[in-house]
């Protein structure tokens, strides 16, 4: 092959990568535009005006209106999803940080086993628990309340695995046995110690156990009755099965549904690091 | 090494705690516990009493004494709810489906995120995290309001996706009996499709770049490099994410229960976790524990059949 035509071949190939490339971007975006597009028109210019251009910006009427239903139930939902989200993924790191440390630094019997167990949860997927749980807490009387939706929530056996294989990474035991050596009780080693090496990791762990509870639809919709109770996905679900009748909801599950996601697209971009990180742990063996 | 050596035969000698402490620290049994108890405690109440719930009820049956109104009881009826189950068309159904779904689907989703991972890590694109953070960013989006903005771009009166087609003399029904599926696939798709290309370009960006020198003196392409050396290298990461999308894809319920709001053709028992929950809010809770439970064991078997051929061939 000549230099020429190598450059020629080089050239063909980095247009078609960067050509391939836009098009799936365009596509990634084109739902997200779509709805911001969607979000500034009043409910009439919906199915009258084209849905890529914008026509009479009509946002802040719209945010009233959303804000306003139902004796401002959105605001709850918010908060409910903010509540079952930043609450259970905190405890849940910390729990998942303090087992998964000990089952990377401590030895004993029965350790492997617990963490086979453990590998074993996490292929068992969320949604498969959701019925079962309803009938547990039935029993219980739990149904119907915060708990129902937060405790569940707050086990994630992905977290507890993450935690092992970033503690083997980021703990060397020298520091644990030095700590050890200065009198200090296990406990307190970890917090002044393990703890701080952690940091980082335990904000990837967080994140993820927050996208999936902020995401999650099928156990609170299985547990809970009581609008006031509901997360931003099943109080707009519900909305949006209701459009048939009542149209100009539509415009409300347009708003709400672009308020919902923007808070979490920011945090995404900002804490994008993060998520490689995890990532990268997740899929090694 | 001879340290480390005399080191153990020495400690072996020590009895008692002495040796525990040397062995890289071997706290009581209490610490270890309270380290342990704070996950594992709801880890047992909210995953595994569940699961073993479930089966428990699944191996029970409702009967009535004295006809269609007389009393009702519950009782042992060994396998009786799983061969309600294998007799179920809806269930078979469903099951029909979503493995048409998954078959199309996960390989289409998987080839796409696998040929954006090798381009992230080739010479041969720019603005690099501007396409990385796009792809990735449906993964900040609830499956439920994707469904949502989809079921928009679907419905023939707000669709600008549709208006276009039309304007080309293309007559678009994406919520038609043969279409819908596919919508419901390209659901998915949007979803997952960056999240899954991370976690390959993530394992691409750990191989250590000497690994394609040798090559590249021999003169190998960019292509050969990335089909012969990149993909078996990352195929771990292939599997691993092969498999969350076969576990994704048998639990669907979010996406196709949003697009039955606005699609007669999605039926009330759709996708397996959908005739679960029907069943379920029809007060069968023996018949919906069983239908879980079968779903749970398919699950299991093709993700770990899945496994267990692939590092067969790839002589892991």
């Amino acid at each position: 092959m000549n230099k020429q035509s190598a450059i020629r071949e080089s050239l063909v190939s980095r247009t078609a990568a960067m050509g391939l490339m836009f098009v799936l971007a365009i596509y990634f975006l084109l739902p997200i535009y779509f709805l911001i597009v969607a979000a500034t028109k009043a409910q009439g210019d919906l199915a009258s005006t084209f849905g890529l251009a914008f026509a009479n910006f009509n946002l802040f009427e719209n945010l009233d209106t959303l804000f306003g239903r139902s004796d401002g139930i959105f605001a709850q939902w918010a908060l409910n999803s903010v509540i079952y989200s930043v609450l259970g993924a905190a405890v849940g790191t910390l729990i998942c940080a303090v087992c998964g440390y000990a089952l990377a630094k401590f030895r004993f019997r029965g350790r492997e086993f617990l963490f086979s167990v453990i590998l074993g949860g996490i292929l068992v997927p969320s949604t498969a628990l959701a019925l079962p749980l309803f009938l547990l807490f039935s029993a219980t009387g739990l149904v119907n309340t915060y708990l129902a939706v937060f405790l569940p929530s707050i086990v994630s056996p992905f977290g507890v695995y993450l935690a092992r294989v970033f503690t083997n990474a980021a703990v060397p035991d020298e520091l644990l046995e030095s700590a050890r050596l200065d009198g200090a009780g296990e406990f307190r080693t970890f917090f002044s110690v393990a703890f701080k090496l952690l940091t980082p990791s335990l904000v990837t762990i967080f994140l993820f156990q927050f996208v999936s509870i902020w995401n999650n639809f099928f156990l609170p919709m299985v547990m809970l009755q009581n609008e006031s109770l509901f997360p931003i996905t099943l109080g707009l679900y519900q909305w949006n099965g209701q459009t048939a009748r009542i149209s100009l909801l539509q415009q409300s599950v347009i708003t709400g549904s672009l308020v919902s996601i923007v808070p979490l697209i920011i945090v995404f971009i900002l804490l994008q690091r993060y998520w490689r990180t995890g990532l990268a742990a997740g899929s090694l063996k | 090494m001879t340290d480390i050596a005399t080191s153990a035969t020495r400690v072996a000698a020590v009895p008692g705690g002495r040796r525990r402490r040397l062995n890289g620290g071997g706290p009581r049994a209490g610490t270890i516990a309270a380290f342990l108890t704070p996950f594992f405690l709801p880890f047992f109440l909210f995953h595994l009493v569940p699961v073993a719930y479930a089966f428990w009820q699944s191996l029970l049956v409702v009967r009535r004494e004295g006809g269609q109104y007389g009393t009702s009881y519950t009782t042992f009826g060994g396998f009786e709810q799983y061969l309600l189950v294998v007799q179920n068309t809806e269930f078979w159904g469903s099951i029909g489906r979503i493995g048409l779904f998954g078959v199309v689907q996960v390989p289409v989703m998987l080839f796409v995120a696998l040929i954006m991972a090798l381009l992230l890590d080739s010479p041969l694109l720019k603005l690099k995290s501007f396409f990385r953070i796009t792809a990735f960013m449906p993964y900040a989006v609830p499956g439920v309001i994707a469904a949502i903005m989809w079921s928009f771009l679907y419905s023939p009166q707000l669709s600008p996706v549709v208006d276009l087609l039309n304007g080309i003399g293309v007559e678009a029904d994406f919520l038609g009996p043969n279409a819908v599926l596919w919508s419901a696939a390209n659901v998915s798709t949007w979803l997952w499709t960056g999240y899954n290309m991370l976690i390959m370009f993530s394992s691409l960006q750990a191989i250590p770049q000497e690994l394609y020198e040798a090559a590249r003196i021999d003169g190998a392409s960019n292509w050969a490099i990335a089909w012969r050396i990149k993909v078996p290298i990352i195929a771990p990461s292939v599997i691993l994410t092969t498999v969350f999308s076969i576990i994704g894809t048998l639990q669907l319920y979010g996406e196709p229960a949003v697009l039955r709001q606005i699609s007669s053709n999605i039926s009330s028992t759709y996708t397996p976790n959908m005739l679960a929950y029907a069943v379920a809010s029809g007060n069968n809770y023996q018949q919906a524990a069983a239908i879980s439970v079968v779903i749970a064991v398919i699950t299991f078997v093709l993700s770990f059949g899945f496994m267990r051929l692939t590092s067969k061939r790839a002589g892991l």
